[in-house]
Parts: structure tokens; sequence; C-alpha cells
């Protein structure tokens, strides 16, 4: 007779350490394929997790085995027209063991390589390893909603909705001992030589002092009280400051007639990367999107990156709107502000200057980070030349890079977010 | 219309399921003399078989990156549609432990049932490679001793060092096992007392055998130079165990664990033809006595007869669906070939088995199940019928001609012929190199050669040289690997120096 069980209920994810053990094992190969991913795939896309393809001459576990050559003999099922001696010529490309073995796969994937899953935050995760949010404890605390309450231990003030019941009888219990414990010894012991009497028949003096004495042990221990005021505990709450959870993200952009469709997409691969990422370490996040020529302008996400415009090209605009939304909407005290510029490189020369002032007084004190990139295999432009300057100077808060195409986007922003390490 | 059914719908519950095992239990204990371990049957959600999957099966299992691997190829298969999960699991311990999904309808769950609680464990307390090989009463507690183990040397040596050990045994694995000597079960209790003593007297006997104080000149005059070992070792992760000079006393006891899992699946490895056809036939045989006796009706014999009529299924070799010769296929027609031979044999049977046409079928089944394995099995009863209906034919391949020959097709030249290399085919020995340690350097060097034993020329694959990495990390010192023709040529070396890897 057997028995039947129900382990549906079981622990679920018994595999989860092998897993982990081999994701960390083939971590370099992973983090590889996530490199890839990104070049690769549609942006939208990019939260989305993964299939990883990993070679699998890279994982596989050997085993002694028969290479080719020398003599085998093999049987097969469902012959239909060999006879005894038949001569068949050897398929191309295999002395191996004969039809049947080796196909190729119709799946799309070939068969050499391993294919395998990873969730959407496991891809996040390899995506941005090693990398971090630069000047993060600017985190302002404002407002009554950013605080938190946690416990903090237990106090002998409080409101009577507070009270800990446990510590308080635990408390009044050890009091009670303390004042009463030897009166009750005595009390015992008077007790016990009362009851002794009884059967000896003692004097009336011996029983009668011990009679007094025991009605005063009863007094003194009546008047020990069950619970006394400094015996109530109260649970203990403080509330805590939090961090500011907001950020904002400025994108900026030419839109001006030297930008082509291309550079336009590789640099919306860089601000989805930082949207990303930054999603990663704010609960909400905001996104200002500014395009401009000659005039800046605020705009939705359709029109910044798709609608096309001409004309000359004036940074400065742009700079200035960003500080004036800035001071208007977003208080550097209460957000985190992240700005992230791309463009060819071409300013209008007179006006580096402008774009030197509007950075340096308006956005620079009050953002986290601003980063700018050039995209372009032309040799750097004025606008380079102005923010080596500016990286000099503002070096924890200010990053420029190059970038030529889209394969250079994630090395990129690598670059830019590195961890770097503290020196102190 | 008989109102006896079980069932009617194809919703399984924990009282249906009860039924339908005392039923079947009846019919396999009573009609057919099934002898059984006690069952345990385990109901699992899919993910759940997929764990199960992942560390082969087994109920507790150590930790280690492989079956990470296997558990994230089998999630993708599935969760794409790719693969089905296979029904059922079953473990050969003692109760026998079955796994059923969740997901299976009534009729599959009273199929697994008889399939694997009265089928496999019959064939695992019943033959004799299982009896002599493996211990169902303690291998539960042996895993569980062993993933402990495990679990505290990763504790103490730390995760890498043991899993870099691991790999290195497991490479070694299918050569973790003593083929013609029968090893003695040991119960994981004593298992694990013996473990500390066992650890310090093998530390010891190996510093005595690489004994660096200077011995007596006279004796070793008198002495020659004895080869080490002795004879040729066929069981490396047991040579490497007792006598490699540098690993630890933990080590060496993950070397073990590893060999005696290998011992626990060495039996399964080479009865896969007559397990899974000695399990179908007998799900086969119940249901249809179910059947006959009017407990299922005719929906559950048309579910239950499409899900067999698919594991069975052997795809010819030129389809795209041909993966080799299917165990399930060729094991159940087998076994319900030997019945037909034994209940209405024709002249031809008579011819070729007289001793089995026309005897009881119970007791000769009983009898073929207890005493063979897939090799011996086939070589001894596999019909001319078979042949035919399989269209069998061999080939030889041989790489000094350039044509692949047709060496026998089913015709009455060609039957013996077909069924010893088809015989061959299921023999571990051939299939797999024979690599044995030859000797030691112990006067020298202390350096490890191995032999190749060829057969058939065969040479052994590129990423041997992967293999003596493995070698090495065990032995510690330089490892050699020679291909040995049968006239005893070299016919290739291959050696591993040290700081090499």
């Amino acid at each position: 007779m057997a028995y039947v069980v129900d382990r549906r209920l079981n622990s679920k994810n018994k595999s989860l350490v092998n897993r982990q053990r081999f994701l960390k094992r083939y971590h370099e190969q992973i983090r590889e394929a996530v490199s890839d991913a990104v070049s690769r795939r549609n942006i939208t896309d990019m939260q989305r997790g993964d299939s990883i393809t990993i070679p699998k001459r890279d994982i596989s576990e050997p085993v002694f085995r028969h290479g080719q050559g020398g003599q085998r003999e093999i049987v097969h099922p469902g012959n239909k027209e060999f006879i005894q001696g038949d001569r068949i010529q050897r398929p191309p490309g295999g002395g191996g063991g004969g039809s049947g073995s080796g196909e190729a796969s119709d799946a799309g994937e070939g068969v050499d390589d391993f294919v395998f899953q990873i969730s959407q935050s496991e891809f996040l995760e390899y995506l941005f390893e090693d990398l971090a949010l630069p000047n993060m404890v600017k985190r302002q605390l404002v407002g009554s909603e950013s605080f938190e309450t946690h416990r903090a231990g237990f106090s002998e003030v409080g409101s009577p909705n507070q009270i800990n019941i446990v510590r308080t009888m635990r408390s009044a219990q050890a009091r009670r001992i303390a004042l009463s414990g030897k009166a009750r010894r005595r009390r015992r012991e008077v007790l016990a030589e009362l009851d002794k009497q009884d059967e000896e028949e003692p004097t009336d003096e011996d029983r009668l002092a011990l009679e007094e004495e025991l009605s005063r042990l009863n007094f003194r221990l009546n008047t020990v009280p069950f619970l006394d005021d400094f015996d109530l505990k109260y649970n203990l709450h403080v509330r805590v400051p939090k961090p500011s959870p907001k950020a904002v993200m400025f994108c900026v952009m030419d839109v001006s007639g030297s930008m082509t469709q291309d550079i336009k997409e590789t640099a919306k691969r860089f601000f989805f990367l930082l949207y990303l990422f930054l999603q990663k370490n704010y609960e909400h996040i905001e996104v200002v999107f500014i395009r401009h020529h000659t005039q800046a302008q605020e705009v939705d996400e359709e029109t910044f990156f798709y609608s096309r415009e001409t004309g000359g090209t004036v940074v400065s605009s742009a700079l200035t709107l960003m500080a004036d939304i800035i001071e208007e909407r977003y208080s550097p005290n209460e957000w985190n502000i992240y700005g992230a510029q791309a463009s060819d490189g071409d300013n209008w020369q007179e006006d580096n200057q402008r774009c030197h002032k509007a950075l340096v007084d308006g956005i620079l004190p009050n953002v986290q980070y601003f980063t700018y990139i050039e995209i372009g295999d032309r040799d750097p432009q004025g606008l380079w030349h102005l923010y080596q300057h500016l990286e000099a100077d503002y070096s924890d808060r200010f990053a420029i890079q190059r970038v030529r195409d889209n394969s250079e986007i994630y090395p990129v922003f690598r670059e830019l977010f590195k961890k770097t390490m503290v020196v102190e | 219309m008989n109102k006896n059914y079980l069932s009617t719908s194809s919703e399984w519950t924990f009282e249906t399921i009860e039924a339908y095992d005392r039923e079947i239990a009846r019919i396999a204990r009573d009609k057919f003399r099934l002898d059984t371990y006690p069952n345990q049957i385990e109901i699992i959600r899919s993910d759940q078989m997929m764990d199960a999957y992942a560390s082969i099966g087994m109920p507790v299992f150590y930790n280690h990156w492989s079956y990470g691997k296997h558990f994230v190829n089998v999630e993708q298969n599935y969760s794409r549609g790719r693969m089905g999960l296979a029904y059922e699991i079953v473990i050969n311990s003692n109760p026998c432990i079955a796994y059923l999904m969740e997901e299976n309808t009534l009729t599959m769950q009273a199929l697994v049932i008889a399939h694997a609680c009265y089928g496999h464990n019959s064939f695992f307390k019943g033959n004799y490679l299982f009896r002599s090989w493996t211990d169902a009463e303690a291998i539960v507690d042996y895993l569980l001793f062993a993933k402990n183990y495990i679990a505290q040397c990763e504790e103490r040596y730390g995760v890498q060092a043991v899993e870099l050990l691991l790999d290195s045994c497991h490479a070694l694995m299918n050569y973790g096992v003593d083929r013609y000597k029968r090893p003695v079960p040991v119960s994981a209790a004593a298992e694990a007392l013996r473990q500390q003593e066992r650890e310090q007297y093998i530390q010891q006997h190996i510093n005595d055998l690489w004994r660096t104080l200077p011995r007596k000149a006279q004796v070793d005059e008198t002495i020659e130079i004895q080869k080490f070992p002795a004879e040729s070792q066929e069981n490396l992760l047991y040579f490497i165990e007792k006598n490699a000079p540098l690993l630890e006393g933990w080590q060496r006891e993950i070397v073990r664990i590893v060999r005696k899992v290998a011992q626990y699946f060495y039996p399964q490895r080479q009865t896969q033809v007559m397990n899974e056809g000695w399990a179908t036939f007998w799900h086969y045989t119940i249901l249809n006595e179910l059947y006959d006796e009017g407990l299922v009706n005719e929906g559950f014999m048309m579910e239950f007869l499409t899900s067999h009529t698919n594991v069975v299924m052997q795809p010819d070799f030129d389809s795209r669906y041909y993966s080799g010769i299917n165990p399930y296929a060729l094991g159940f027609a087998m076994m319900k070939d030997i019945r037909r031979i034994c209940e209405n044999p024709t002249d031809e049977d008579k011819r070729w088995f007289p001793d089995i046409a026309g005897s009881d079928w119970i007791s000769t089944l009983d009898y073929v199940m207890r005493n063979y394995r897939d090799e011996s099995f086939i070589l001894q009863f596999m019909s001319p019928q078979i042949m035919r209906d399989f269209h069998f034919f061999a080939l030889q391949d041989d790489d000094r001609r350039n044509v692949i020959d047709v060496t026998a097709i089913h015709n009455d030249e060609g039957y013996r012929l077909l069924r010893e290399t088809l015989s061959q085919q299921y023999n571990l020995s051939s299939q797999e190199p024979d690599i044995q340690v030859e000797s030691v350097n112990i006067r020298g060097d202390r350096s490890l050669t191995l032999y190749h034993h060829m057969h058939n020329r065969r040479p052994l694959s590129n990423d041997c040289y992967e293999m003596l990495r493995h070698v090495h990390r065990l032995w510690g010192y330089d490892v050699h690997l020679h291909s040995v023709e049968t006239d005893g040529r070299r016919v290739r070396s291959y050696h591993l120096q040290e700081g090499r890897e």
C-alpha cells in the first residue's frame, strides 16, 4: 500500500543556490552577453530580461570520450532499401557515427550555444554592475512625508496605547520578587513552625509570638503592589528623516541641421541607459526634455527624438532654459538633479562664453552630476574645448566623453559612471 | 453497463489516486506477482519537478554549479514549450519515492503509478545489478550525509576550493566504479562514524607510501623495484582517493562521495532499455487489466493509449526526429515479445528460444528482469521478430575505408550479427574509452601513468587534455596518458606537466 504525500506546499527554489553558482561562475561571459544585448537591442526593450547565450564549449563538462576515427559499428532502425554488403558514401563532413547525429537545430539558435533566461532585474544588475551614481550623498531631508517611523527600544514614559505588556509584567514581577522575597521565605518558615507546634502542644507565648509575626508579615506582603507606576514600559518609536527618493533628469540635445537621425539615435540610447540607471537608484524620476537649435524649448519625448529642425546652434539657450526650470520647479533642496547633454559639438563661436557662464552659475552648483557626450567621428569641436576646462574644475560632478557610434555607448556610459574609489 | 468505474472525470483527487493505487497494487501483486518496495507517492508542482531534474532526481543533493546549469537549461526549454517535463521521477530507495506532477490528469497519474510505483519499483528490488550495487535502504541518508559534509567543507575551506575539486571528480565520475568487484553496502550512520577514522588512517598510510626516511640499503638491493600498483586499476577515483599524495583528508572524503554516487547510478546506466521496457510493459499490462475488469472506461483507455503510443514511438533513422534507439520502444517491444514467445510461440521462436517458448510468461519475465542487463538481455532475448519489426540494420564505419558498409540487415544471414552488434552498443565498457591506472613512478617524480586500451582503433577525443588537467588537479603531479593498441603498441601519448595547469 502506498503513502500519498502532498509536497506542493514545500519550499520552491530548491535550485536557487545552484543557479546562483552557475551565474557566478560564468559571470564574465554573461556580462559580455549583456553588453552585446545593449548594442543590439531596441531601446524600449531594454527593460526586459534577456536570453543569455554562452558558447557551449565554454561551459562543457569534459569526460573521457572517443574521438572520431577507428572502426565502429552501429545499429539503426527503419531500414527501407539497404541489403547486406551495400556500400554507402560517407556523408560529407562526418567520419562520425553515421547518419542521424549532429543535425542542425532549426530553432534559430545554433546547437553550439547554451541559452538561458535571466530576469529583468538580473539583466540590469549585470548592466550597471560596478557603476555608481556620483554624489548620492546630497539627498536632502525635506517635508513631513519623507520621515519614517522606526522602533527604537523601550521607554519609561509614553501614552497608554504604547504600553508593552510583556516588558511591563516582567519588570513588575522582578520588583515583587525583590521587595517581598525575604518576607515570603520567613512566612513559610513561620507557617511550618506553627504546623509543627500544632502537633507538639507548645506554650502559648511561643505561639502568640509566631502568630504576631505572621500577621506582620502578611501585612508587609500585602502592601507590595501587583503593578506599580514605574513598572510601566512603553514601546518607543522615533521618526527618522528619509533621504529624498526623487530625481529629475534633464535631457539636453542639439537638433540643429547638423544632427542626423543616426546621431540622435545614439543620443537616445545614452539617455535611456541613464534613465534606467537612475530608476534603479531612485523611486521617483521625472524627465525633462530640452531641445535646442538657436532657441531652446521644453518638449515631450516624441518631439524630442523624432521631429526635425534646422538652423544654427546656440547651446547657451538650452543651458539657460535648464537653469530656469531648475529654479522654477526643481528646488535642489528637494530634488536630485542629473543632466545629460548630447550634441555633435557644433556651437556658434561667440556663444561659448555664455555657455560657460550658464553652467557655472545656474547648473553646476545645483546638480548631482552633469554629463556631456559628443557624438561623431570628427575632431573635437568648440564645445568640447570649453567643457574640457570645466571638467578639470568640477571633476566631482562634470564629465565628458566622446562617442563614435552605437556600439560605443555602453562602454562610454560605463566610463562615465565607473565606481570611483574614495581616496582619503 | 458496468457501474464500478473508479472514476469518470479527468481531475484527480487524493481519494481517486488512492483508489487507483489500491487496485493497481492488487493486480500487480496478486495477478502478476510483482515484488516491490513500499511506495511513497509525492505530488509536486512543475517547478519542483524542474528542481528534481536539476539534482539528478534525488530529494537531497549537494550544491554544484553544474546542477544550476542543468536547471537553467530545463527552465529555458520548458518555459519556451520546447520540451515537456517527464510525468514522473522515481527514486531507487526504500520506500520507493515517486514524484507525480500535479498537472497530470487522473489517467496520467494512474499510468505513472503503474509505471513507476510497480514497474520501476519491482525492477529496482529485483534486478541483480541494483541488488548488488545499490543500497536502497541507505541512499537518502547517505545523500543527506554527503550534502551536509560538503556544505561543511565549503564553510571551512571555501566554496571555490570545493567547487574545483568537485569539477574534477565529476569529470572522472564514470571512472569511479568497480566494474567487477561488488561493493559491500554500508549504512549511512556507520559511514559517518567511520569517516573520521578513515581520514586519519589514510593520511598515515599515504605518508608511509612516500616515506622519505632512508631505507636500509641492504633491503633495497634484495627487493626488486616493484611496480605500483601491482595490477592495473580501472577505478580511477578509488585509486586517487586512496593514493593521491597531496590530497587532504576532506578532499579524499569528497572524492569518495562522488564515487559512491557514481556507483549508485551505475546500474541505471546499464539497464536503461530493460528498466524502461519493464516499467512500460507493466503499465500497459496492468492498465489493460483494469479495463478488462471493468474498472475504467473507454475514455480512460483512449487517453492512456495516446500517451503510451507517444512514449514507445521509434522514428526511423532518416526521420528528423531520430535521435538513436528509443529505450522505451525497444524495451517494451522486447518484453511484450517475450510474453508472446511464451504464450504463442511460432516455429521460428521454438528454434531460437527452445527453453522459454511455451513456458509461463510471468515467471519467465521475472527471471529475465532479475538476471540480465541491457547488453546480455539483447544478446539473449532479441528475437528475429523484433529485428524485423524495427527494420534494424548494422553499419560499419571504418576510417581506413571511404565508404560505410552495411554489414547486416534483418534477414536470416544477418540476425545473429545484428543482435551482437546492437548488444555491444549497450555495453558500457566498449562505449566509454577504457582507461586504467597503469603505474606510479614512486621512486622518481611521482608521476601517474594511465593507459587507454584502444578498442577498434578508436582514439580519444580532442578535449582529453582538459581531462588530464582534472586528473592532474587530483593527483598533484605529472600525468601521462598513453593510447595503447591491443598488441601493446603506444599509438599516442599525452603528457601534462606540473605547473602547466
